[in-house]
């Protein structure tokens, strides 16, 4: 945690809900340490073609602007309201009544009252007023009107970079104004003019390139994958032979890279290594990963629709050109909001995929029948309701639970009951967060959209406020030791966020539960878990 | 657009029902809404020139008048009503209104039917007592 | 003091000024002309309006899920807040547009001292918000007497109902509840001045708060307060009143362009204010009433993955397609094992013929 980052009882102190009695568009914008990401860099902007890629910095005066932004934004912004009818109406409608206001994560941890979602819109709205409606025009700053000036720049890039796209305001919405749709139109807007933050553009070029968001190339990719087969070897005995870029196999697995390079995620990786060897082995199932596919989260829907576009194309390519029959897809959240709701539209129709049916249990998939990609907790649900899969769950008895749901698969999709069936399945000791704070009322990470860098941890630290508050209720009330997610970025924001406000509590994939209690044909006796850590029972077997 | 019938055919029962009173009365009732029937003064109240008030006050106010008369002759028992010309009445929606306005029907109700008035004076009061009586 | 809210408390004292002082000189101009030109502005604003956004494509199915997705059979899904179908959509929308469902899961978020967070029920902001619509449209049905003759059973029904509580105060100086009192005026009144109440005294409402909050607000208390004025304190000749109301909608006003004699001006005043509603109407953010209708995160079906949704402008992207991709990650995937298109030793050959 970087030095400047306050410490938890000292944040916690300086939030304060009562906004200032001014009105806001009379209060500047400061762009704070720790509160922002930096500036993307230049060669990422350029490898994707996105427009003015130079060197700056936010926190200086001169954003190297075109000279003509202000036309260029005006523009951009008449063509999307053609575009996009969420848009023009939510620019429309918009009541003021303040129903969303406490329901964002960055405002209750912040306290700044540009962080309720209806401020965060009314930023774009007032510009709207004032280019595009009669009444901004004839009675301006009464009629909530401001012209765009660099000031207001400043503003829309301070804190557009300060939503998730959570869409939990979305949820309370007398008129379901969602939040995610005004963020994603306003750094689309932004990246007009290379505004872009440098963990989103890196990731998002390096997507494009190599596949995966560290750019880790075919080779270094396939030699980590070997590495966790190692690991698994020494835990199990077994060493499994996964399938690269295989022609011909029945399934795609398409996974965010995250889970390849950072703990937690990567026992998550070897929980999906497992699960496939198991039913390659029993089953005669062939699934194959794809070095070319390998990213299945998406820093394109960060950035621009058209951007999201392009980098999720190469999943149905891949899937096409290895001839499998559907896409199995990891844990990831907005990876799921983009195969959920924009894939099948964007890439399809997936014409060249059969209808996806589990070979094992022969269920359809129904509710997957025309984007043919199907979640990995829903497989696992079905392979386990028609007990195909040998379970342990007391092996994971020294893991007292709880379930984060993401955002994205909770307000973008609808996936609460699959992984909770699932862990019910392999664990034995699960307890529900604060129903206020699940299911589809769920917090966000405080890092999703592309803001888990490192120099903003306060802004982070504070976004997850919400979430860690919940688990901290239930480590207190239950001695919950370990958060469940289904999401790469969870996995990536949520260690740092609970050793923030939780220290006690660790952080976990549904796959990597699944894999510490399935037993593969033939394994030696267990006596650690995936982390290395000893089996409930086993911590004298000491090797 | 495929939705886009939708929403016309939306906007269009909305505005039908907003403009609902143009079209009914012009469409349906080809512009011939009944006026009001003319108000009938008997012989005896077109004698009397003027009511226990102004006409213009009797107009707006006579509920208000015939509330307060009830009060008085009920709570206080008090009988006579004296007007500004220091003219008395007696306090009674039988013996003086309906006295001269002997035709419920052709005074009292044309107004209260057209503005659709339903006061509740009938539930008690018999509207016609000189005709019951004969 | 706030300049937002004194601005639109002025605008709409003024207005009511303008018609005190104007509709004994001009009764045509405020009893006719302007009536028939805030109904203009009204239909011919909010058709357009609509038809803008009618214009606007839909390019995405973004339905937000407020449930379980349908998966599985033996998985119960949430018919109605993650919809499958077309019905469950109308479903839901009929909710949200009745009873302001969405409005009514707020919660109101809370800070211990120790640093706890907690989220209680909020159920005020939804009551008064649904008292407020509900007495407007039934004041608004109500007063369909002025514009029908005879007036049908239905409204008299309507009109039955909303008096049905019988409340007089019948001593001097206070007399109210002559003739009967409706219900829906006086919810109304109170609900509007709820709604401004918590606009101003809710800090973080009036932080967000615009005039073009405000302004509404005072319109519709003015509405209401002057429609009660002239029904239990300051009588006024309904007769008149509803010649000239009979005389607008059977357009004969047109003809004769007369206003009956004997109108308050007090009438005058809620007949302006009510023409400034109807104008306002479409430039507004009332027009969150058509708008509801279109929220796109509302009116889709949320079976995204099951049907697929059309995007009437997508096109063709640059896109890294794997044969680039193995360019110029050949030499390393083959020596790393991985299956290969084009072998090393033929990719020399190949590149060369582009």
């Amino acid at each position: 945690m970087a030095d400047e980052t306050p410490k938890a009882a000292q944040l916690l102190a300086k939030i304060n809900y009562t906004p200032q009695a001014k009105q806001w568009m009379d209060v500047p914008v400061q762009i704070r340490k720790g509160m922002y990401c930096y500036a993307g860099n230049p060669k990422s902007l350029e490898y994707l073609g996105f427009p003015n890629a130079r060197q700056w910095n936010p926190v200086e005066e001169d954003w190297k602007l075109p000279e003509n932004w202000q036309q260029i934004l005006h523009e951009g912004f008449k063509e999307r309201l053609e575009r996009f009818r969420s848009i023009k109406v939510f620019m429309d409608i918009c009541v003021r009544c303040g129903a969303c206001a406490d329901k964002c994560h960055f405002f209750i941890g912040t306290g700044d009252p540009k962080n309720m979602p209806v401020l965060r819109a009314e930023l774009l709205r007032s510009i709207y007023r004032n280019d595009f409606t009669t009444a901004g025009k004839l009675f301006g700053k009464l009629a909530g009107a401001r012209p765009m000036t660099l000031e207001v720049l400043k503003e829309w890039w301070y804190y557009l970079f300060q939503c998730t796209e959570c869409r939990r305001c979305s949820l309370f919405c007398p008129y379901g104004i969602d939040t995610a749709e005004i963020t994603i139109f306003g750094r689309e807007l932004l990246n007009l003019l290379g505004l872009n933050i440098d963990w989103i553009a890196t990731p998002a070029a390096n997507c494009y390139r190599t596949g995966n968001h560290l750019g880790i190339q075919p080779h270094a990719f396939k030699d980590m994958i070997d590495f966790f087969c190692d690991d698994i070897e020494t835990i199990t005995g077994l060493k499994p032979e996964p399938n690269f870029n295989m022609k011909g196999a029945d399934i795609l697995f398409v996974t965010p890279s995250g889970d390849v390079f950072a703990d937690p995620g990567t026992y998550t990786c070897m929980g999906y290594i497992m699960l496939f060897h198991y039913l390659k082995e029993k089953y005669g199932l062939k699934v194959t990963w794809s070095t070319y596919a390998s990213e299945g989260g998406n820093f394109g829907f960060f950035t621009s629709h058209e951007t999201m576009k392009r980098l999720n194309a190469k999943m149905y390519l891949e899937a096409k050109r290895l001839g499998v029959k559907w896409i199995l897809g990891g844990e990831c959240g907005h990876m799921w909001r983009v195969i959920h709701q924009y894939m099948d539209t964007m890439n399809g129709p997936a014409d060249f995929l059969q209808e996806p049916v589990n070979p094992i249990t022969g269920t359809k998939f129904e509710n997957a029948k025309s984007t043919k990609m199907v979640h990995i907790a829903e497989f696992l649900a079905d392979l386990i309701k028609h007990g195909k899969l040998d379970l342990k769950p007391e092996r994971n008895d020294n893991k007292i639970l709880t379930f984060h749901d993401s955002c994205n698969t909770s307000r973008g999709m609808g996936m609460f009951d699959e992984p909770r069936y699932v862990i019910q399945n392999v664990a034995n000791h699960f307890y529900e967060m604060p129903a206020n704070t699940i299911r589809e009322q769920t917090f966000c990470c405080g890092s999703g959209s592309g803001l888990n860098a490192g120099e903003n941890m306060e802004q982070r630290m504070a976004g997850g406020l919400p979430r860690a508050n919940a688990v901290k209720y239930v480590h207190e009330k239950f001695g919950v030791n370990m958060l469940a997610c289904v999401c790469a970025i969870d996995r990536a924001a949520l260690p740092p966020l609970m050793q923030y406000w939780v220290p006690e509590v660790q952080v976990t994939g549904l796959t990597e539960l699944v894999a510490n209690a399935l037993v593969l044909p033939e394994e030696q006796e267990r006596t650690t878990d995936l982390r290395g850590e000893p089996l409930p029972g086993m911590e004298e077997a000491d090797e | 657009m495929s939705d886009k019938k939708w929403i016309i055919l939306g906007l269009l029962i909305f505005m039908v029902l907003f403009l609902s009173p143009f079209l009914y009365n012009v469409l349906i009732k080809a512009g011939k809404a009944a006026p009001m029937a003319e108000l009938v003064l008997t012989p005896k109240a077109k004698a009397a020139k003027e009511c226990v008030m102004p006409t213009p006050y009797m107009r707006t106010e006579h509920m208000q008048l015939l509330d307060e008369w009830r009060l008085k002759v009920v709570r206080g028992a008090q009988r006579d009503f004296t007007n500004a010309q220091g003219k008395t009445f007696e306090m009674s929606l039988t013996n003086t209104c309906l006295d001269c306005h002997s035709n419920k029907a052709e005074f009292c109700d044309r107004c209260h039917n057209y503005a659709s008035v339903r006061p509740y004076c009938w539930d008690c009061h018999l509207d016609n007592p000189q005709g019951e009586m004969k | 003091m706030n300049k937002f809210y004194l601005s639109s408390l002025l605008a709409v004292l003024v207005l009511a000024l303008i018609a005190w002082v104007g509709a004994p000189a001009l009764p045509w101009l405020f009893g006719i002309v302007v009536p028939y030109l805030a109904v203009l502005c009204f239909v011919v604003g909010v058709s357009r309006r609509v038809m803008g956004w009618s214009r606007s494509a839909v390019p995405f199915a973004i339905p937000t899920t407020g449930g379980q997705q349908k998966s599985f059979d033996w998985i119960k899904s949430n018919k109605i807040d993650n919809p499958s179908t077309k019905f469950a959509v109308v479903i839901r929308m009929a909710l949200e547009i009745l009873t302001f469902r969405s409005l009514f899961r707020n919660t109101r978020m809370r800070m211990t001292p120790e640093g706890r967070l907690a989220y209680n029920m909020e159920i005020f902001l939804w009551a008064g918000a649904l008292a407020f619509h509900y007495a407007f449209l039934t004041t608004l049905i109500r007063h369909m007497r002025f514009f029908l003759e005879p007036v049908p059973w239905c409204i008299q029904l309507i009109e039955n109902v909303d008096s049905f509580f019988r409340v007089e105060i019948s001593y001097n100086p206070i007399q109210f509840g002559l003739p009967g009192i409706y219900m829906s005026g006086l919810v109304l009144l109170g609900a509007v001045i709820f709604l401004f109440l918590r606009r101003v005294l809710l800090s973080k409402v009036r932080y967000i708060s615009l005039a073009s909050d405000y302004f509404p607000l005072f319109l519709i208390m003015g509405i209401a307060f002057t429609g009660i004025l002239m029904r239990y304190f300051n009588k006024v000749d309904l007769i008149a009143i509803k010649e000239l109301t009979m005389n607008l909608v059977t357009f004969k006003a047109l003809l004769s362009f007369k206003v009956p004699a004997g109108i308050s001006p007090l009438f005058f005043i809620h007949l302006l204010f009510v023409s400034t509603l109807l104008a306002y109407f479409p430039f507004s953010k009332l027009m969150h009433m058509g708008g509801v209708f279109l929220s796109p995160t509302r009116n889709m079906t949320a079976n995204t993955r099951e049907v697929r949704h059309v995007n009437p402008w997508n096109y063709p992207v640059k896109v890294h397609t794997y044969a680039a991709y193995e360019n110029e990650f050949r030499e390393k995937m083959f020596e790393a094992g991985l299956p290969l298109e084009i072998m090393p030793e033929d990719s020399t050959a190949e590149e060369g013929k582009e």
